[in-house]
C-alpha cells in the first residue's frame, strides 16, 4: 500500500470523564501502533499523564497540553504533520477537530483529516443534516424536527405528541437529554439544554423498544463490515452507557439480524464513512419495525467493548483504512492466518454491566436514565447469559456475589410497591431488584411490564432464581454434585453457594473439588473454532469439558492482577503500572499473565501480554488460574486497592506473593497495628480512635477538640467520610447516615486545619528505598488526595518538612520491609510532620510522578519485586528545571443534584497533568485542560468566611488588574468595596433586590465561578449549594477551594495565554 | 436423560437429550453462525448431518409459524428439517419472539429430530477441524446403532423434487434444477419479477420454454449427480445464461469439464470473506457445503471469479464470453449476510 504521509497528529480525549474514560487511551494506543507499524511519526496531543499511550514507548512525540484548538494549532506549526486522526479521543476530539477546520486552521497548515472526512462528521452530528442524508436513502429515523429556543421546542413537541426525547446536538454521552412528558418539563429541559448548545433535537419517544448496535467498518474501496451487534437488556430510554449490554444480541431472529445489519451497511455507504463507526437501532419488540438513533462517526465507549468482545481490534483497523488500506489487505491479528475483512463468529457472549459510584456523592439523583452517570464498566465472558451475568455483577466489586444470595440483600425492597417503583423508574440497583420481585411473587410477565426487558432476559434470571433455591435445599448439609455442576455453570461463585449452604468459601471449594468441578480455559479466537488461532485470549467458564490451551511452560511465569472497573479513586493510572509492570516482567525473561475484566483498558489489549485472562480478580478465580498455570508467584501491588487487598487471602490459599509479604501489607493496612508501629518508631500521626458507639465518639471528639474526621464503616447513605466540627454534627452524621455497632465500628481521628498534605511514591528493595518523589497538594488538608492539584517539586514546602518526610520514609519502608511500590500521604504544619496514611502498593499518582521524572518507578519496583536487584537512584527530584502539575477533572455536570463541593470523599473522576518551565505555567495548562477558560472576564464571587474574604483580596486585586468584572454576593460585596475592589452586587436568593445571584448566572455569562463553602459540613439545599450546583448546570468553571483559586488566578496573571510554551514532553529535562 | 455422540474415533460426548427421544446416526459438520436456526435447519443440503453449533445459546427466538406466501412456507426453507441431529452447549426453553408461535424443543419434537445440549461445543469443533469431519452416531437410552456414511448415497435425489412446479406468472421464466434447493432462492426471483419452474434433479429440462437456467445448492458429493452434470453439460453448449449456487456451481463446473474435491471439514458459517478476482473487494458470505472446486482443473474459456480470503479455495466461476457464472456462496442468504444479493440482480438483467 502506498501512501505520502510521514507524519500524524493524534487528539487524545483528556481527562477521564462521565461519557469518556478509559476507552480512549485504548483507542488512541491502537492506532499510534498501527501508524508506527507503518513507519510514521506519530505526535500525541494529550494532557492526560496517566494514559498508557503518553508513555514514553508510543508516540514519537507526547505533548501534555489541552485538546482545544489553541493549543493544537501551536503543535501543528511546530511539528507541520501531513494527516490528524480525529476519530480516536471520542467527543473531544472530534469537536475539537470540527473547530480546527472550521477556524480553517488544518486548511492553513494543509493537514489532512485521515479516516471519515470532516463533512461527513458534520453531517452526523447534525442532527438535521443526518436526518436529511438518511431520508435520501429510505432509512428510517424517528419523527423528530430540531429548534433553536424554549418555545420552538414546545411547539414542536405537541406537534409530535408526547412523550418525545430531546437530545443535544453535539454532546457526549447524551448530556442534558431526556425524556419529556408534558410542557413544563421540556421547558425545563430545554432552558438548561440552550446554555450548552444552540440546537436541541425534539424526537417521538419509543419507550419499550430493543436497543441494538452494531459496529461498522468501511474502506476506500468500499468493503463494509459489521464487526459486532449488540443488544440492550434495558430497553430503549436509558442511554446505552447506563445499560447492560450483551453481545451479540440474543432475541433477534435471523431477519432482524440481518436486516439492521443491511440497513447499517447501506447507511455507513451513503454518509461515507472511513474507518470505524458505531450505529445505534430502536427496534420493536412487536415486529420488524425500526428506527435508526444516531451514527458516530468515531471510536467509541460501544466499539471498545465490541473490540474486547470478538477480539477484532477495530481502532488498530480503523487507524490503518484511514491510511488508505483496504479491509482484504490487513490481517486478522488474532488467526494471523486469515485476513481483516471478516465478521467475528463468537462461541461465547459477553456483558457489559456500567459502574456507578453515586454514594460517593451527596444529593444526587440514583435514577439512570438517558443521559451518563457511571464512571466505569465491567465486561463478563461466559458460555451463557446467567454465567457471564453473575461474573459481570461481581466484577462491579459492590460486595455483591451475584445476582442473588447477597450480603445486605443488594436491591431487596421493603414493600411490592417499592418493587413496583424501582422496576418502572430504575437507579442503579434495578438488576438486583428482579430476583427479589419474582420471590414477591411477581410472574416473569409483569416483571416485563414494569420494565420492558425482554422476557427472554427475565426468564434466564428467573432460572437463577430457581438453582439459588435448589442449593438452599442443601442449607446445613452436602450438596449434591450434580446440583453443584448446575450451580457453577449458571455463574453461581463460591461465597453464593457457601452463603446458601450455610458454610465457607473454603469449604465449599474444598467440595467443589472433591467432585472434580473446575472451570476451563476457553480462547477468544473471533472465528469460533473454525481457523486455528495462536491467541493469548482467554477466559474461564464451567460449561466446557477441557482446556483449549496446555500449561506446560519452559519459562517460568508471573501473574499480574489488574485494577477492574473504574470508579472514583481508582482509574487508568493503575492501567499504567499494569502495562508497565507486564512489559518489565517481559523484560525479565518471564511469561507474563494478566487477569483483568475492564474492556475500557489497554492492559486487556492482548498484544500486550504473554497470557491475557479476560476475568474476574477474586480469591476463586485467581487461584482457579494459579493452579492452572502454576506461576512463581503473583504481582498484587499494581492494581490498586482490588489487588492489594487480595494478598492475605492469596498467601492463605497456598499463592506466592512477589514483592513486600503479605504480613507487611496487613501491618500497614491494619489501622491498629499500623498506628502502634508509628508509636514504636516515634512517628507522629493524628490522634485518633476506634469507637462503637456515638457517646464514645463525642466523648473522643472533645478531648482532641474539633474538627474531627469520621469514618463508619457501614455506611447507609450519601458519602462515607466527613469533618465534624461539633456535637450537633457529629450525631448527624452518625445517626443518619450511618449504623453504628460493636459489628460497625466508626474511626474518629482529629481533623487539623490549614495543614498541608504532602505525598511520597517511592520504590524500596528489601526495606531500602531506591527511589522516591516528594510532591505537595495545592489545596490545605481536608481536599481528598485523588481530588487535590498535585505539584512536583514542591513549591510552597519547607526544605525541613522535606526531609523530614524523607526520613519517615526510610525507617517506615525498613521496619515494613518493603519491597516494590509504595504510597505515604503526610499532613505538615510549621515543619511537624504527621503520617496519615501508607499503602505499600503503587499509588494513583505513580503514572504523574514517574513521567515527570522521567524515571519509571513501576519498571523499577517490578524489578525489585522479581529480585533483578535494581539500580539505586535516590535522587531528590527537588531541584528540576520544570514543574509539573496534576489537576483533578470532575463530572458534577452530568450527576444531577450532586454538591460540586470538594472534601475528604473523592470525587472527581479523571485527571490531567501538564508540565510548565514554572510552577504557574504548568498550572495553567492544567486547569485549562480539565475546562476552565482565560480570559476571565466576568467572575461570580463568593468567598465564605471572614479569613477567606481576607485571604482573597490579593487576588481580587489581581484579577481587577486584568479588567475582569466582578460580580459578588452580599457580604463577599461588601467587603471588596471596602477594601477599595469594584465589584458588583449578586443579591442572594432570599434577600430582596435585584439582580438576582441565581438569575445572573442563568444569564450564562460568566467565565468563572469561585464559591468557598463555609464549613465542612454538607449544606443541604443551602444558597451556597443552589450557586455551585447553578454553575455546574450551566457548565461554568467553578472553584470551591481558596488556595486553588488564588493560585489559579496567580497564574492567570502572570502568564498570558500566549505566553504558554508549546513544548513536547522530551523537551523538559 | 443423557445422551452420547460417539464419533467414528471413538471419542464420545455426553449431554443432556432434547427433542424427539431416537438414535440417529450422519456425519458430523460444525457452524459457527450466530442467528438463523429455523432456516439452518430445514436447508436441504445439511441432509444426513449432524449439526454441532459452535454459538451456545440455541432456542432463543423460538420457531415460526407455517405461514404460506406464493405457496412457500414464508419463514422455512424447506419443507421439513433435513439435518438428523443437533448438538448445542444450551437449549433455550423459555424462548422469546413476536413471530415463534413453539419453542424449537416442540418444533424438533413435531420433526423426530433429537439434540443433546451441555457438550462443550468448541472443544468438538476443534476435534473436527484438526482430525477433519466424521461420521458420528447419537445414541440415547443404549439404543445403539451403526455408523452411516451420507456421501455414499444420491443425496439430491432425497430432497429434490418428484414433479415439475412453478411459481410466479411473470413475462421472464428460469428453469431452476431443484437439487435441494433453499427456498429463498425461489423468491429471489419471484421478488425480482421472474418466474420458477422448479425441476426433479434428474429432469430433461431441454424441451421447456425458459430465459436462463439456475442450479440450486444441495446436499454431498457433486460427483453423485451425473444426469444432472450431463443435463447442464447440454445447456452450456448454448447461449442462454445461467447461475448456480453452491452444489450448483460444483454441477457447472464438473459439467465444463472442472474437478472437485472434499475439503477437510468444510465452510459453514456466515462469516467467510470472498475476493472478487482482480479487485480489493471483499464480501461477507453465507455458506454450507463439504466439497469444493479446483479451480486449477477449468478449461480455457473459464476464469475464476471469486475466492476464498481466508484458504484461498475458489468461491465461484464464470464464462470468458457467456453469460454463465456461478459462486460457491449463498446470494439468497437464509440466514447470513445479503450483501451478495446483487448477483440476483445481475442474473435476471441477463435474462
Amino acid at each position: 500500500m502506498e501512501h505520502n504521509i510521514k507524519s500524524v497528529i493524534i487528539l487524545g480525549s483528556a481527562a477521564l470523564k462521565i461519557g469518556e474514560a478509559g476507552e480512549f487511551d485504548y483507542s488512541g494506543s491502537q492506532a499510534i501502533k498501527a501508524l508506527k507499524q507503518e513507519g510514521i511519526y506519530t505526535i500525541l496531543v494529550n494532557p492526560n499523564i496517566a494514559t498508557i499511550q503518553t508513555s514514553d514507548h508510543l508516540a514519537d512525540k507526547v505533548y501534555l497540553l489541552p485538546v482545544t484548538s489553541e493549543s493544537i494549532e501551536g503543535v501543528i506549526k511546530k511539528e507541520n504533520p501531513d494527516g490528524i486522526l480525529l476519530a480516536f479521543g471520542g467527543q473531544t476530539a472530534l469537536n475539537c477537530g470540527m473547530e480546527l477546520d472550521r477556524l480553517g486552521i488544518l486548511e492553513k497548515y494543509n493537514v489532512k483529516v485521515l479516516g471519515t472526512p470532516i463533512s461527513v462528521i458534520q453531517a452526523t452530528e447534525d442532527r438535521q443534516t443526518f436526518i436529511e442524508k438518511l431520508d435520501e436513502i429510505d432509512v428510517i429515523v424517528p419523527k423528530s424536527k430540531s429548534a433553536s429556543n424554549v418555545e420552538d421546542t414546545l411547539t414542536i413537541a405537541n406537534e409530535i405528541g408526547y412523550p418525545v426525547m430531546i437530545r443535544l446536538a453535539f454532546a457526549l454521552g447524551g448530556l442534558g437529554s431526556g425524556v419529556c412528558w408534558n410542557d413544563d418539563e421540556v421547558r425545563d429541559l430545554a432552558t438548561n439544554a440552550f446554555s450548552y448548545t444552540s440546537q436541541v433535537l425534539v424526537e417521538e419517544y419509543l419507550k419499550g423498544w430493543k436497543e441494538v448496535e452494531y459496529e461498522v467498518v468501511r474502506d476506500s474501496y468500499d468493503n463494509c463490515i459489521t464487526v459486532c451487534n449488540m443488544e440492550n437488556f434495558d430497553p430503549l430510554g436509558i442511554h446505552t452507557g447506563e445499560s447492560i449490554v450483551i453481545a451479540p444480541s440474543q432475541t433477534l431472529s435471523n431477519s432482524e439480524y440481518h436486516k439492521l445489519r443491511e440497513i447499517a451497511i447501506k447507511t455507513v455507504r451513503h454518509l461515507g464513512i472511513i474507518g470505524e463507526c458505531n450505529i445505534q437501532y430502536a427496534l420493536d419488540p412487536e415486529s420488524e419495525e425500526y428506527r435508526v438513533i444516531e451514527v458516530n462517526a468515531r471510536l467509541s465507549r460501544s466499539s471498545a467493548l465490541a473490540s474486547k468482545a470478538t477480539g477484532y481490534p477495530l481502532a488498530f483497523i480503523a487507524a490503518k483504512l484511514g491510511l488508505g488500506y483496504s479491509l482484504s489487505e490487513l490481517k486478522n491479528s488474532i488467526t494471523l492466518s486469515t485476513m481483516a475483512c471478516f465478521e467475528p463468529a463468537l462461541d461465547y457472549v459477553v456483558v457489559k454491566i456500567p459502574r456507578w459510584d453515586l454514594k460517593k456523592f451527596s444529593m444526587v439523583s440514583t435514577e439512570i436514565g438517558s443521559s451518563m452517570k457511571s464512571v466505569g464498566e465491567v465486561m463478563a465472558i461466559g458460555k451463557t447469559f446467567q454465567e457471564a451475568l453473575q461474573k459481570a455483577i461481581r466484577m462491579l466489586d459492590i460486595g455483591a456475589w451475584g445476582i442473588v444470595t447477597n450480603p445486605d440483600d443488594i436491591g431487596s425492597k421493603i414493600s411490592r410497591d417499592e418493587i413496583i417503583q424501582e422496576l418502572t423508574t430504575p437507579t442503579d440497583e434495578r438488576v438486583f431488584t428482579i430476583p427479589f420481585a419474582l420471590k414477591e411473587g411477581m410472574s416473569v410477565e409483569e416483571i416485563h411490564q414494569h420494565t420492558r426487558i425482554d422476557l427472554w432476559f427475565l426468564h434466564k434470571i428467573a432460572n437463577i432464581v430457581r438453582v439459588e433455591s435448589l442449593i438452599r435445599e442443601y442449607a446445613g448439609g452436602s450438596c449434591p454434585r450434580h446440583i453443584v455442576d448446575e450451580a457453577k455453570r449458571t455463574g453461581f461463585s463460591d461465597p453464593q453457594i457457601a452463603g446458601l449452604l450455610g458454610t465457607t468459601e473454603r469449604i465449599v471449594r474444598k467440595m467443589r473439588m472433591n467432585y472434580g468441578i473446575k472451570p476451563h480455559v476457553k480462547q477468544i479466537d473471533t472465528l469460533a473454532g473454525e481457523y486455528p488461532a495462536q491467541t493469548n485470549y482467554l477466559y474461564l467458564t464451567y460449561n466446557a469439558s477441557e482446556d483449549d490451551i496446555s500449561f506446560e511452560w519452559k519459562v517460568p511465569s508471573v501473574i499480574v492482577l489488574g485494577s477492574g472497573t473504574y470508579r472514583i479513586g481508582s482509574s487508568v493510572e493503575f492501567d499504567w503500572c499494569c502495562v508497565n509492570a507486564v512489559k518489565t516482567v517481559k523484560q525479565e525473561n518471564y511469561r507474563s499473565i494478566l487477569i483483568n475484566y475492564n474492556p475500557e483498558t489497554v492492559s486487556t489489549d492482548y498484544d500486550e501480554v504473554d497470557r491475557l485472562y479476560f476475568d474476574e480478580i477474586r480469591l476463586e478465580t485467581v487461584m482457579d488460574i494459579y493452579e492452572k498455570e502454576r506461576p512463581e508467584g503473583v504481582i498484587i501491588s499494581m492494581g490498586g486497592q482490588v489487588a492489594n487487598n487480595m494478598a492475605l487471602p492469596l498467601e492463605e490459599m497456598g499463592a506466592k506473593i512477589l514483592g513486600t509479604s503479605a504480613r507487611q501489607i496487613d501491618r500497614a493496612e491494619d489501622r491498629h497495628k499500623f498506628s502502634s508501629m508509628l508509636d514504636s518508631l516515634g512517628i507522629d500521626q493524628p490522634e485518633w480512635s476506634e469507637l462503637t458507639s456515638l457517646d464514645e465518639a463525642k466523648e473522643f471528639a472533645g478531648k482532641v477538640h474539633y474538627p474531627v474526621l469520621v469514618r463508619p464503616s457501614y455506611v447507609l447513605s450519601g458519602a462515607a467520610m466527613g469533618v465534624a466540627t461539633s456535637d450537633e454534627e457529629i450525631e448527624i452524621f452518625l445517626e443518619k447516615a450511618a449504623k453504628l455497632s460493636v459489628d460497625h465500628p466508626v474511626v474518629i481521628s482529629k481533623f487539623l486545619s490549614n495543614a498541608k498534605e504532602i505525598e511520597l511514591d517511592a520504590v524500596a528493595n528489601k526495606g531500602e528505598i531506591i527511589t522516591f518523589a516528594i510532591s505537595e497538594h495545592v489545596e490545605n488538608a481536608g481536599v481528598h488526595s485523588g481530588d487535590a492539584t498535585l505539584v512536583l517539586p514542591p513549591q510552597r514546602t519547607y526544605l525541613e518538612t522535606t526531609r523530614r518526610v524523607k526520613n519517615i520514609a526510610r525507617q517506615i519502608a525498613r521496619n515494613l520491609d518493603i519491597t516494590g511500590p509504595f504510597n505515604i500521604q503526610f499532613l505538615a504544619k510549621a515543619n511537624s510532620v504527621k503520617v496519615i496514611e501508607c499503602n505499600l502498593r503503587a499509588s494513583r499518582s505513580f503514572p504523574f510522578v514517574s513521567k515527570v521524572t522521567r524515571q519509571n518507578f513501576i519498571e523499577l519496583a517490578t524489578k525489585a519485586i522479581l529480585e533483578k536487584d535494581p539500580p539505586v537512584s535516590p535522587r531528590s527530584f527537588l531541584e528540576l528545571d520544570y514543574v509539573g502539575v496534576k489537576a483533578s477533572h470532575f463530572s458534577f455536570t452530568r450527576l444531577l443534584g450532586a454538591d460540586p463541593i470538594l472534601g475528604v470523599e473523592m470525587a472527581s473522576t479523571g485527571e490531567v497533568g501538564c508540565l510548565g518551565d514554572d510552577f504557574h505555567e504548568a498550572l495553567l495548562k492544567a486547569m485549562l485542560s480539565v475546562g476552565f477558560k482565560v480570559p476571565l472576564k466576568r467572575i461570580l464571587l463568593s468567598t465564605g468566611p471572614l479569613e477567606n474574604k481576607v485571604n482573597f483580596v490579593e487576588s481580587a486585586k489581581l484579577l481587577q488588574k486584568m479588567g475582569s468584572t466582578l460580580y459578588a454576593t452580599t457580604g463577599t460585596h461588601k467587603f471588596l468595596v471596602d477594601n477599595g475592589i469594584e465589584s458588583n452586587i449578586a443579591i442572594w436568593p432570599d434577600e430582596e433586590g435585584s439582580p438576582n445571584v441565581l438569575e445572573i448566572l442563568g444569564d450564562n455569562q460568566f467565565d468563572l465561578v469561585i464559591n468557598i463553602p463555609k464549613n465542612f459540613r454538607k449544606e443541604e439545599l443551602s444558597f451556597g449549594y443552589q450557586i455551585r450546583r447553578k454553575a455546574v448546570d450551566h457548565a461554568i468553571p467553578l472553584i470551591t477551594n481558596i488556595q486553588l483559586a488564588k493560585r489559579f488566578i496567580e497564574a492567570v496573571y502572570l502568564k498570558p495565554f500566549d505566553e504558554l510554551k508549546i513544548k513536547a514532553w522530551d523537551e523538559y529535562r | 436423560m443423557t445422551m452420547e455422540l460417539i464419533l467414528e474415533d471413538g471419542t464420545t460426548y455426553s449431554g443432556k437429550h432434547f427433542g424427539y427421544e431416537k438414535s440417529i446416526a450422519g456425519e458430523v459438520v460444525f457452524n459457527t453462525g450466530m442467528v438463523g436456526y429455523p432456516e439452518t435447519l430445514t436447508d436441504p443440503s445439511y441432509k444426513g448431518q449432524i449439526l454441532v453449533f459452535t454459538y451456545p445459546l440455541i432456542g432463543n427466538y423460538g420457531v415460526p409459524d407455517e405461514t404460506r406466501e406464493d405457496n412457500l412456507l414464508k419463514f422455512f426453507e424447506s419443507e421439513k428439517i433435513h439435518v438428523k441431529g443437533i448438538v448445542i452447549t444450551s437449549l433455550t426453553k423459555d424462548y422469546s419472539h413476536w413471530n415463534a408461535i413453539r419453542s424449537l424443543e416442540q418444533w424438533m419434537i413435531e420433526h423426530e429430530i433429537p439434540g443433546i445440549e451441555g457438550v462443550d461445543t468448541r472443544a468438538l469443533t476443534r476435534k473436527l477441524r484438526s482430525a477433519g469431519t466424521q461420521l458420528g452416531k447419537m445414541i440415547v437410552k443404549d439404543q445403539d446403532l451403526s455408523f452411516y456414511d451420507p456421501n455414499n448415497d444420491n443425496l439430491v435425489a432425497q430432497v429434490s423434487a418428484d414433479q415439475p412446479e412453478i411459481y410466479g406468472d411473470f413475462n421472464k421464466r428460469v428453469v431452476l434444477i431443484d437439487t435441494g434447493c433453499k427456498k429463498n432462492i425461489i423468491r429471489s426471483f419471484l421478488n425480482r419479477g421472474v418466474s420458477v419452474l422448479k425441476v426433479p434433479w434428474n429432469y430433461d429440462f431441454s424441451g421447456e420454454k425458459f430465459d436462463g437456467l439456475m442450479l440450486s445448492n444441495g446436499p454431498g458429493d457433486p460427483t453423485m449427480v451425473p444426469e444432472t452434470i450431463e443435463n447442464v453439460r447440454k445447456q452450456l453448449a448454448k447461449d442462454k445464461p445461467v447461475f448456480g449456487i453452491c452444489l450448483g456451481h460444483q454441477i457447472i463446473s464438473l459439467a465444463a469439464g472442472a474437478h472437485s474435491y472434499k475439503l477437510k471439514f468444510g465452510h459453514r458459517s456466515q462469516n467467510q470473506p470472498c475476493v472478487l478476482v482482480g479487485t480489493k473487494r471483499c464480501f461477507i458470505t453465507s455458506q454450507n457445503h463439504g466439497y469444493a472446486i479446483d479451480d486449477q482443473t477449468l478449461p480455457d474459456d473459464w476464469k475464476p471469479w471469486f475466492f476464498n480470503a481466508n484458504d484461498g479455495s475458489n468461491e465461484g466461476i464464470r464464462h470468458s464470453t457467456k453469460p454463465i457464472r456461478s459462486v460457491q456462496f449463498h446470494p439468497e442468504a437464509m440466514p447470513g449476510p445479503v450483501d451478495t444479493s446483487f448477483l440476483f440482480d445481475e442474473f435476471v438483467n441477463m435474462l
